[in-house]
């Protein structure tokens, strides 16, 4: 039981990791703190949920498809919704509350679209559903299957940050966009990429989630939620941090969930968040002040 | 500097009047429109007590509801246990006690925790109050069957309000009020002038809590049965949200200018497209937040002749007007 606990709260949690990579990809870099954030882990779990039950692609095959959607809706969400609040701010201070007053809208409108569509009910569907024997524990395959593409993706991702051009480019925007723009990198483009990036991370993790976790329209503040905190916990902006924060959240969710009482998971996400609040609001990796 | 002088007592006396016609209103109108009354009075007072936190410190609270909803099921519990008036001191104390536990751990650091600790307290407390009644009371849902009218929750609102209005009035004039319009203007010049920024954030908050949790236990004999999610329901602490910004959070009165068409807008809405509630309002408020980002008050103040002002030429300006 405890391998079974410990276990899917690792799945769990390297999926808080990867929608929080996602997450601290658009706050860092784009300086937009997106509270629907969420919402668009969840629209991309109904994508594959209808992909699966209507045409019969499967979700791995079905992120061929939602990876590059979701970039380009993202990209036109920052084009058409973000940039005039970019170019209104006169500060990040600005920036920050527009963006928190523009996305709260906007997290009711997705919201609301969704309900419309598929009521209120929770819905899941049945992707490689037999039991594997990891130490011990029966775990469901597609359990599995989510843990390996969190790994190779939230991996690239890190690849691609540290390794290439563009990738060093939005680690300079996220330093200091102003001198950023010095060295000829266009600010404005790698805040648009940086947050079309981010949003494709939440519709990775949006679809892997719904491969074994059974979801619902109202559950993108939740996920919103969790990401916040994970963010929060690790860094801004720290990728590793997101994922040593993103397993700790999981495994102390699961542990919660088999040991105390499944209603109290929220409970345990909370006092982990306070705790960090009263210990280090830098986070485990961040540094004090910037 | 005292509060009763010449220039204070006039508005004082104004509003004085204005609520004592108010009061009347139930001899007037049908039932109907005492139901609209009392909506636009909660949300008045909702909006304000938003307002007077949440405009000079540019904090954004999310979490109106919460303390609408723990004042709500504060009477859900102890309503026929003891008067109706010591209910609201209770209630009182629990909105109390839970906005300083969110102050203390929020409120000294920078306002983006804060706003993101405020948006998942709704989550949080419906989830654990949901627990609670499943695991301990073992009973989803609570009727309240209290001897109130609907009048007298229109008559406790309206008090509610006169005293929101007085005591922000009252702020607006003291070294309390001056020093959160300083913190509001820049927090490090604040801090030089020697101002405990953390503690008055926090004193403001609680105040303003404490008048959201009365709202909400005033509100709940009007449901007559409550459970978590109707009391805990996050588009309220939207709505409120998008009232103060429509009428501009950062006067006294402007809240109210946005509550009024509002609250009518919002009824009109409901009636007709009850099931696209939720994305015509997510609409309305992205209009209000691309279009009026100072609400109707920055608008006026953009465009009315400048005020001559004969003897008192070092008076501040408190409304943000843009550049």
């Amino acid at each position: 039981m405890f391998s079974y606990a410990v276990f899917s709260g690792i799945t769990l949690g390297g999926m808080y990791a990867l929608v929080a990579m996602g997450l601290t990809l658009q706050y860092g870099v784009s300086r937009i703190m997106n509270l629907a954030y969420g919402e668009l882990v969840i629209v991309a779990s109904f994508v594959a949920y209808i992909l699966m039950t209507t045409l019969g692609i499967n979700p791995i095959v079905g992120l061929l498809i939602i990876i590059p959607a979701s970039f380009a809706l993202n990209w036109i969400i920052y084009r058409i919704l973000l940039t005039p609040l970019v170019a209104r701010a006169k500060n990040r201070g600005m920036l920050e509350v527009d963006s928190i007053l523009a996305t709260f809208g906007l997290l009711f409108i997705v919201q609301g679209i969704l309900l419309v569509w598929f009521g209120g009910n929770y819905y899941s569907y049945d992707f490689m559903n037999n039991a594997v024997d990891v130490f011990g524990a029966a775990i469901a395959a597609n359990r599995l299957v989510a843990l390996g593409f969190a790994v190779v993706i939230g991996l690239g991702f890190y690849l691609v940050l540290t390794r290439t051009r563009i990738g060093t480019a939005l680690r300079a925007v996220a330093v200091d966009p102003t001198s950023a723009r010095l060295v000829a990198i266009d600010v404005n483009f790698a805040s648009c990429f940086a947050f079309a990036l981010g949003g494709a991370m939440a519709a990775v993790g949006g679809v892997l989630v719904s491969m074994f976790l059974t979801f619902s329209t109202s559950m993108g503040v939740v996920f919103t939620m969790k990401a916040l905190i994970v963010v929060i916990m690790g860094g801004v902006g720290n990728m590793l941090g997101a994922l040593v924060a993103g397993l700790i959240l999981g495994v102390a969710e699961s542990l919660v969930a088999t040991y105390v009482d499944p209603g109290l998971t929220i409970a345990i996400t909370y006092v982990i968040f306070l705790l960090v609040l009263l210990i280090k609001p830098s986070g485990l990796f961040g540094r004090s002040s910037s | 500097m005292s509060i009763l002088t010449a220039d204070t007592l006039k508005p004082i006396a104004i509003g004085a009047v204005i609520f004592a016609a108010l009061a009347f209103l139930p001899s007037l109108v049908d039932n109907y429109y005492m139901s609209l009354a009392i909506s636009v009075a909660s949300f008045a007072v909702l909006a304000t007590a938003w307002s007077m936190f949440s405009g000079p410190t540019r904090y954004i609270s999310l979490a109106t509801v919460v303390f609408f909803g723990i004042g709500a099921y504060t009477v859900a519990v102890l309503g026929e246990l003891m008067p109706f008036a010591l209910v609201l001191v209770c209630a009182g104390l629990v909105g109390t006690v839970i906005a300083l536990l969110v102050g203390f751990s929020t409120l000294r650091l920078a306002g983006v925790y804060f706003v993101i600790f405020t948006f998942g307290l709704t989550e949080l407390v419906r989830q654990v109050v949901s627990w609670h009644e499943v695991n301990v009371t073992r009973e989803m849902g609570r009727y309240v069957f209290l001897d109130i009218t609907q009048n007298d929750i229109y008559w406790q609102l309206l008090a509610l309000f006169a005293v929101l209005l007085l005591t922000g009035f009252i702020l607006g004039r003291s070294r309390l009020g001056f020093a959160l319009r300083i913190i509001g203007e820049d927090e490090t010049v604040a801090k030089h002038c020697g101002i405990d920024v953390t503690r008055i954030k926090i004193a403001l908050f609680v105040l303003s809590a404490l008048f959201m949790t009365l709202t909400g236990a005033i509100m709940a004999p009007r449901w007559t049965y409550i459970d978590p999610v109707i009391a805990f329901n996050p588009m309220l602490s939207f709505q409120v949200v998008i009232m103060a910004l429509l009428g501009g959070p950062r006067r006294l009165l402007g809240p109210l200018l946005g509550v009024i068409p509002l609250t009518l807008l919002f009824e009109v809405l409901t009636a007709n497209f009850p099931n696209h509630f939720s994305i015509l309002l997510g609409c309305v408020f992205m209009v209000i937040v691309y279009l009026l980002p100072n609400g109707v008050i920055g608008l006026y103040e953009k465009y009315r002749p400048p005020k001559k002002r004969s003897h008192t030429p070092n008076s501040t300006k408190s409304g943000e007007t843009p550049a």
